[in-house]
């Protein structure tokens, strides 16, 4: 059985993202994001009987979600914890459960508050995963705390080997900026030069601060219904028509990594193409997931759109633009809306491809992705289709 | 003020020879006595022929470099007044790296390949750790 066209997204919801949510806790961020994509969908809370939590151990639990929604039944309820590729592996797990029929309607809420919580910056943040007990014991001694620091490597060996520049991650930010400008809930909204990039400080080489995301506080929530279900609801359907998940080798110390300019989705992308039974030169419109510049060059050449060691010369000239080549992180993604851990992804996915986008609609969008990227490279990708 | 401590690792009695090893001046590596497979970091089992069974061998000495990053911003307070420093991933001979900070050169010293002489230091707490210095 093949989980094609077994699953749609039918809510989506967020809250406004800031950098201080005034005396808001995870949780009830996460319950307005939810009540958000409920009412996008046309649900009563009473509606749903799955729960799937993207990042596994975080503040809250779908007991909490039972509890001040009312839901009286709950028949289906997991965790993901990918890190920044838990989001679309929730959409997969959420896909699978309804297409299963285990449940008919699956929330999905993702919050944070990774600007203002306490003691949660990122260095202390991940020292408590267990996903990252290898590095934290053999390389956290030495300073290498932060993904910033274990991900630049990665990035310096493919500038290395293929001569990818600064300049290149640097138009990824750039466009991505111009995105989160027609945004009305975007955190960064000043206009980014090739320039500004360059200028701006390095917080670990080749990594300047604008190559990275942004700490944010706030909460997503999706809805993924059974396709069936999904016909006769509130809004035009969003069918998940590909969806998979890559794990790098040597998942847990990328140091050890035989070929550390490859992540997990080189090995997920070819599999979700082949279930939508799409190419990458079908797709209108990519959410990428950006926590860094990089992350998204080099995605971009795993998924196929160009071939290793091209993906500098792809993101060149606004490519990733609204009237480029591919229309990439069109909400402005972690790096200039918000880091929701791609949640936010997703529902900028549901938005272009119902045609609710605003400003930054692309034209014709019917045929889109979004990926994951998480902890020390896994990765996923859910394709979805207008239907 | 007190000094904030930087990060200690969690040592359980599996890595408690590789981190003894470097306290006695040593880079210590786990192989496989099933297969003789060299692995690291330091895990219970062989992913080759899955034998638990493992000794320990000194590592040569030497590496080359496979990549690296130089650490401007501290992201721990342990760090602060630090950076930048470079941090080189290091291809060893055995067939595994190791990650460790490059001495008494900058990072415009680095290519791809170029060649590194491994060594052992103190933190300046008591903890033995790998570097890595050009090697002559």
């Amino acid at each position: 059985m093949s989980l094609s066209g077994k699953a749609a997204v039918t809510g989506v919801g967020d809250t406004d993202f800031t950098h201080d949510a005034p005396g808001k806790t995870i949780l009830e961020l996460q319950l307005q994001a939810s009540l958000a994509a409920l009412r996008d969908a046309g649900l009563h809370p009473r509606d749903i009987d799955g729960i799937v939590m993207p990042m596994g151990g975080g503040a809250t639990v779908a007991e909490d979600f039972v509890t001040n929604l009312g839901i009286p039944d709950l028949r289906f309820s997991t965790t993901t914890p990918l890190g920044g590729a838990g989001a679309v592996a929730a959409v997969q797990c959420a896909a699978a459960a309804v297409a299963t029929g285990l449940c008919r309607h699956v929330l999905m809420p993702l919050g944070r508050l990774g600007r203002s919580g306490q003691n949660q910056r990122i260095g202390a943040r991940i020292q408590a995963m267990p996903q990252f007990r290898t590095v934290g014991e053999f390389e956290s001694p030495m300073g290498a705390m932060a993904p910033a620091q274990f991900y630049a490597p990665m990035a310096r060996r493919h500038m290395e080997l293929y001569g990818t520049t600064s300049r290149q991650l640097a138009e990824i930010a750039v466009t991505t900026r111009r995105h989160a400008i027609l945004n009305g809930n975007a955190r960064m909204r000043q206009p980014l030069s090739i320039e500004d990039h360059q200028a701006s400080r390095i917080i670990a080489d080749p990594f300047h601060l604008f190559d990275c995301s942004l700490e944010s506080d706030g909460a997503c929530a999706v809805i993924v219904s059974a396709a069936d279900v999904a016909r006769d609801m509130a809004k035009p359907r969003v069918l998940v028509t590909g969806v998979a998940e890559g794990h790098p080798d040597s998942p847990s110390a990328i140091t050890q990594r035989p070929d550390m300019t490859r992540v997990g989705l080189a090995k997920a992308a070819a599999r979700a193409f082949a279930m939508a039974g799409v190419t990458p030169a079908d797709i209108d419109v990519a959410e990428i997931y950006d926590c860094f510049t990089w992350v998204v060059l080099c995605q971009l050449e795993d998924m196929g759109f160009c071939g290793k060691g091209e993906g500098g010369a792809f993101v060149e000239g606004g490519a990733l633009g609204l009237d480029g080549r591919l229309p990439v992180n069109t909400h402005g993604g972690l790096l200039s809306q918000a880091h929701m851990a791609g949640m936010n992804h997703v529902v900028e996915l549901v938005r272009q491809l119902r045609g609710e986008a605003g400003a930054a609609q692309v034209r014709d969008a019917e045929v889109g992705l979004v990926t994951g990227y998480g902890d020390l490279g896994d990765g996923t990708i859910a394709i979805m289709a207008r239907g | 003020m007190d000094a904030i401590a930087k990060p200690t690792p969690e040592i359980g009695p599996l890595t408690r020879p590789y981190w003894d090893g470097l306290a006695a001046g040593k880079l210590l590596l786990q192989r496989c006595t099933g297969c003789g497979k060299i692995r690291h970091y330091p895990r219970p089992l062989c992913d080759a022929c899955h034998s638990f069974g493992h000794d320990w061998v000194e590592a040569q000495g030497t590496a080359t470099v496979h990549s690296w990053t130089v650490a401007h911003h501290p992201f721990h307070p342990a760090f602060r007044g630090i950076p930048p420093f470079t941090l080189v991933t290091a291809d060893l001979p055995e067939g595994v790296r190791i990650l460790a900070p490059l001495r008494d050169a900058g990072d415009g010293a680095l290519a791809l390949g170029t060649k590194l002489v491994i060594g052992v230091e103190d933190n300046g707490e008591g903890l033995a750790l790998p570097v890595v210095r050009l090697a002559r």
